[in-house]
């Protein structure tokens, strides 16, 4: 008993060290924005100050990159989610030999390191006279993000209820009707939380981009490249900015959770009444 | 396979799901793959030699590697960091994802998964670099150890290998965790508490019941990681010193300083060929097909 208490006592103070190595760096990175000091840092103090968000605001080329980063966004939107639902519904109704290897090549793209999917998307198209830019960019970013919406819509096609499909086919639906009335509506909930993700995914990607974004930089390139070169805290400002925008969106997500948990909670009670 | 298709869908909503997944896996994946590979088997031309005489088949670019002494050695530095990454990152995960899984409530746990995931929302390069300021040589992990006297001046940590490692089990760490949480997850509760009542300690436990079970997850959490880590260029160009370069940097220079495609595409190649052996590995190691790793 006494071994096992030390046990979860010990688990305990790892879950604090480990949550405070997670938040410890952003939290600093964070600190660093209102430091006076031409480097970013926070040791030594040299005065706080504001300046490295106006120095943020009047800074073009991150405006620049910010709404590339955007346009590329929309455009694996627009490339990836149909593309990985289509797989989803393939790999959910096909069934057979061939099956196993067309999976293997779906799953690919998530195996592959992404500066490869970067080189061979580079080197594949100016074969076909397309150097590199935000279209190559989108069709880059597209082949490894569409293997994440796949994932997550086939997550939930998996449990839907075929006997739906065909009660709909029955009371004289066409197929395509059945798809719009019946099958999309039930994926809607997986396809919006993948295209939030397919969205994140792309704003964050660094490796793939690295080599087919041509001369278009994009946020991250940008970023990247003020770290090497020409490091000021205005760096740290769009970090910040970055932070708080990502912990609005957690806690939103949070709250909206324990809404639900707490109606199904109110639901359950009501059916047990009326039971 | 047409045919379900399109008894489920239909004609033309079945030539659409063919259509966009053609586009993909031969227009995205495979071809420019393809491509990749034959740009590798060829020397370096002017565009007007192509075509040519001198546009041969050839394991020159291939050579070239196999008899460079420094790009072997960071070939094979990659390799090593990289196990070394995995295996830092699932002795740290484990724990994590043990407690995550069966001993937290779970409103504790989902607020934790969350917790976990808001770092990862920020990207990858800002993660990097908030390490880069706290290995910075007068930064404040340096100013620590000086007021606790554990160092009388203080250390290049962007010199060497570690602020790499740190901050490479850092920026990877997630693709470890959620593996592994699911995989545990699905662990019945009762097969935990019936090894403890038949006498076994808590090692033996996790040894024989829970490690076994989460065969999958760790092998997915190893994969992912192995795989991000060998071909990682943020973390080692942000928090590497120019001695300790990483494979993919040399692969980088080739198209973007060296202006030798052929060559940087044998190179991407061998960084492929390298995760592909380490895949097939883990998972003949593991006993787990691909089926297990995407779940």
């Amino acid at each position: 008993m006494n071994a096992s208490r030390w046990l979860s006592l010990g688990l305990r103070a790892y879950l604090v060290i480990f949550f405070v190595y997670l938040f410890l760096p952003l939290v600093i990175m964070a600190a660093a924005t209102f430091n006076a000091s031409r480097f970013p840092t926070v040791t030594p103090w040299t005065g706080t100050t504001l300046q490295w968000f106006s120095a943020l605001w009047a800074d073009g080329g991150m405006w620049d990159a910010l709404f590339n980063s955007a346009v590329v966004a929309v455009g694996v939107l627009c490339l990836a989610v149909p593309i990985g639902v289509a797989s989803a519904l393939f790999l959910t109704t096909v069934e057979g030999r061939g099956k196993s290897f067309v999976y293997a090549l779906i799953l690919s793209p998530l195996l592959t390191p992404g500066v490869i999917i970067g080189i061979s998307t580079l080197i594949f198209w100016r074969g076909w006279g397309l150097n590199g830019g935000i279209v190559l960019t989108v069709i880059a970013q597209s082949a490894f993000i569409a293997a994440y919406v796949m994932l997550m819509v086939t997550a939930r096609l998996q449990r839907f209820d075929r006997t739906l499909e065909r009660a709909a086919l029955d009371l004289g639906a066409s197929q395509w009707q059945m798809f719009r009335r019946v099958l999309l509506p039930y994926l809607r909930p997986a396809i919006l939380s993948a295209a939030v993700l397919a969205f994140l995914q792309s704003l964050e990607n660094y490796n793939t981009t690295l080599f087919v974004a041509g001369y278009d930089t994009t946020l991250t390139l940008y970023i990247a490249s003020k770290v090497r070169t020409g490091l000021t805290p205005a760096v740290n400002a769009l970090a910040l900015i970055m932070i708080l925008f990502t912990v609005a969106m957690a806690m939103v997500y949070e709250i909206k959770r324990r809404r639900e948990a707490r109606l199904a909670v109110a639901r359950l009670a009501v059916t047990d009444e009326s039971a | 396979m047409w045919r379900q298709l399109c008894d489920r869908f239909g004609m033309p909503l079945g030539m659409a799901v063919v259509a966009l997944m053609g586009i993909w896996l031969i227009l995205m994946v495979l071809l420019p793959q393809w491509q990749m590979i034959d740009y590798s088997l060829h020397p370096s031309l002017l565009p007007a030699e192509q075509g040519g005489e001198k546009d041969v088949w050839t394991l020159a670019n291939y050579a070239t590697f196999f008899q460079n002494e420094i790009h072997l050695s960071i070939f094979f530095k990659t390799i090593w960091s990289s196990v070394l990454v995995t295996a830092l990152t699932l002795a740290v995960s484990y724990p994590l994802a043990y407690y995550l899984a069966k001993v937290a409530r779970p409103g504790q746990a989902a607020l934790c998964l969350l917790l976990l995931i808001i770092p990862f929302w920020i990207n990858e390069i800002l993660r990097t670099f908030a390490w880069y300021i706290i290995f910075a040589f007068r930064g404040p992990l340096n100013e620590l150890l000086f007021a606790l006297g554990l160092i009388d001046r203080p250390i290049r940590f962007l010199n060497g290998d570690i602020g790499v490692l740190v901050g490479m089990v850092y920026a990877y760490i997630l693709f470890m965790v959620f593996p592994l949480y699911n995989a545990i997850e699905s662990l019945d509760r009762n097969q935990i508490r019936a090894a403890r009542d038949l006498g076994a300690g808590w090692i033996r436990t996790h040894r024989r019941i829970v490690i076994p079970h989460a065969k999958p997850g760790i092998a997915t959490g190893c994969i992912m990681t192995f795989m991000l880590a060998a071909g990682s260029y943020a973390v080692p160009a942000l928090l590497g010193a120019p001695g300790s370069r990483w494979f993919t940097q040399i692969i980088y220079n080739w198209f973007f300083e060296g202006g030798d495609w052929n060559q940087g595409a044998a190179y991407a190649f061998l960084l492929l060929a390298l995760c592909i052996v380490f895949v097939t590995l883990v998972m003949r190691l593991f006993k787990v097909g691909l089926g297990d790793i995407a779940r």
